[in-house]
């Protein structure tokens, strides 16, 4: 393994940091929606969002992306493959963190609602102040796996064409005809850069109990 | 959208022996992985300490990196080390070793989830080792464990799609290999997505059932 083939790994690597850390982001915004949605009283927001979550949670990965990247250009909308990636990788995560949500805003103890509408916080402010804040502290812990499944799985927008860490590591195996350290160094990339993000979220944990108390 | 039933009605064959593949695969791994991954849990609570930490490795190394680039590091790699695999069983092997990792956990937290106090008692009555392993142990660990293992076998399901990439003759493949055929590749997609989501919902209802019935035993917490 020669220094510059190492190098092409690295930034290829820092592509699916980029690629994983924007979905996640973006999942937990849309995620934060749908799980709102889908407490609603309303079973004509509740329902669909329901059928969201179970959608895009029972389709494998590789068959949304593959839809994704069929189904923009035959509606007319021709964007680049990261892109395409990025918004496949974002609709999974969501689905998966608006059920993570869901159990967190079940779980914000009532007396704390109760209390907020005594020192007269009105909805909007309870939601923002109280609920939103207590539901994410609460499903932290998940968020951090749910990171680490993301990471792993956009190894699979290698198949539509992002030259990404997979990707790359196939590229070179191919054009080396040594795909043993190839894939090795690739597996290591990626394990190096989960158990960084297991070990920033052990911490992350550690500091929130210890606000807490 | 359209779905075109007469072409469809021509391709029925191919897709049916398709889906026999992903189901046959997928079932395999399943048995297989929890078969290796509940042995790798009894090797790792039972077993010396080097063994645990070798396990703990393979475990961690597994759970740690995605399942496409093992399957490539499998598929590719092998073969530079004297294991070169046909598609299928190479798959197979893959979503073997992967399924095991994340089993191994599962019976794992099991194990410990027993409370002390039921093996202790089942001692005092008078219990053997095995019977308290088969009479207490496992069944109590059965209803622990249940919506985990139902979860880790629907992911392996979805897993099992990632194998169209390394050319195993299952669902995922034949679908693309139809859709670029015809230029329905929208279409064809689609009910191949409807296909996996019902596969995978009938799979948590199942599991939700087994799970019923399961702790019909149960009581109801102090």
């Amino acid at each position: 393994m020669s220094l510059t083939l190492l190098a092409l790994l690295v930034r290829a690597a820092g592509l699916t940091v980029a690629i994983s850390g924007v979905s996640i982001a973006l999942g937990l915004a849309l995620g934060l929606f749908v799980s709102v949605a889908s407490l609603s009283r309303r079973r004509l927001v509740s329902v669909p969002a329901r059928v969201y979550v179970s959608f895009f949670r029972g389709v494998p990965l590789l068959v949304q992306l593959l839809l994704i990247y069929n189904l923009l250009p035959a509606a007319g909308i021709d964007v680049p493959g990261v892109v395409a990636a990025v918004v496949g990788l974002t609709l999974c995560t969501s689905a998966y963190q608006a059920e993570n949500l869901r159990g967190g805003f079940l779980s914000v103890p009532r007396g704390l609602l109760e209390a907020a509408d005594m020192a007269g916080l009105g909805a909007v402010q309870q939601f923002r102040r109280i609920r939103v804040p207590i539901a994410v502290a609460l499903t932290l812990p998940t968020l951090v796996s749910e990171a680490i499944m993301i990471l792993k799985a956009s190894s699979l927008v290698s198949v539509v064409g992002v030259v990404e860490l997979t990707r790359m590591a196939q590229d070179l195996a191919s054009s080396t005809y040594r795909p043993l350290p190839m894939f090795a160094t690739a597996g290591a990339l990626y394990l190096a850069i989960d158990w960084t993000v297991a070990g920033l979220g052990h911490a992350l944990e550690r500091r929130a109990r210890w606000g807490r108390a | 959208m359209t779905v075109d039933w007469g072409l469809l009605a021509e391709k029925l064959p191919d897709v049916l022996a398709a889906s026999g593949v992903t189901v046959a695969v997928w079932a395999a791994s399943a048995v297989l992985g929890v078969a290796l991954g509940a042995a790798v849990a009894v090797a790792r609570r039972f077993g010396p300490r080097p063994v645990d930490l070798a396990l703990k490795l393979f475990v961690e190394v597994l759970r740690g990196s995605p399942f496409l680039v093992q399957l490539f590091l499998l598929y590719f790699g092998g073969p530079f080390i004297g294991l070169s695999l046909d598609p299928i069983p190479a798959g197979l092997l893959a979503l073997t070793l992967y399924g095991s990792a994340y089993y191994s956990e599962i019976v794992r937290a099991g194990f410990a989830a027993v409370p002390a106090g039921h093996v202790e008692a089942a001692a005092c009555l008078g219990f053997t080792r095995a019977q308290t392993v088969l009479r207490i142990q496992v069944p109590e660990m059965a209803v622990l464990v249940l919506p985990a293992l139902v979860n880790m076998t629907v992911l392996l399901l979805k897993e099992t799609a990632v194998l169209s990439v390394i050319t195993v003759p299952e669902l995922t493949l034949e679908i693309s290999a139809i859709g670029s055929e015809t230029y329905r590749f929208v279409e064809a997609l689609t009910l191949l997505a409807l296909f996996y989501w019902g596969l995978v919902e009938a799979c948590g209802g199942l599991g939700r059932l087994a799970e019923a019935r399961l702790s019909r035993f149960r009581f109801a917490g102090p």
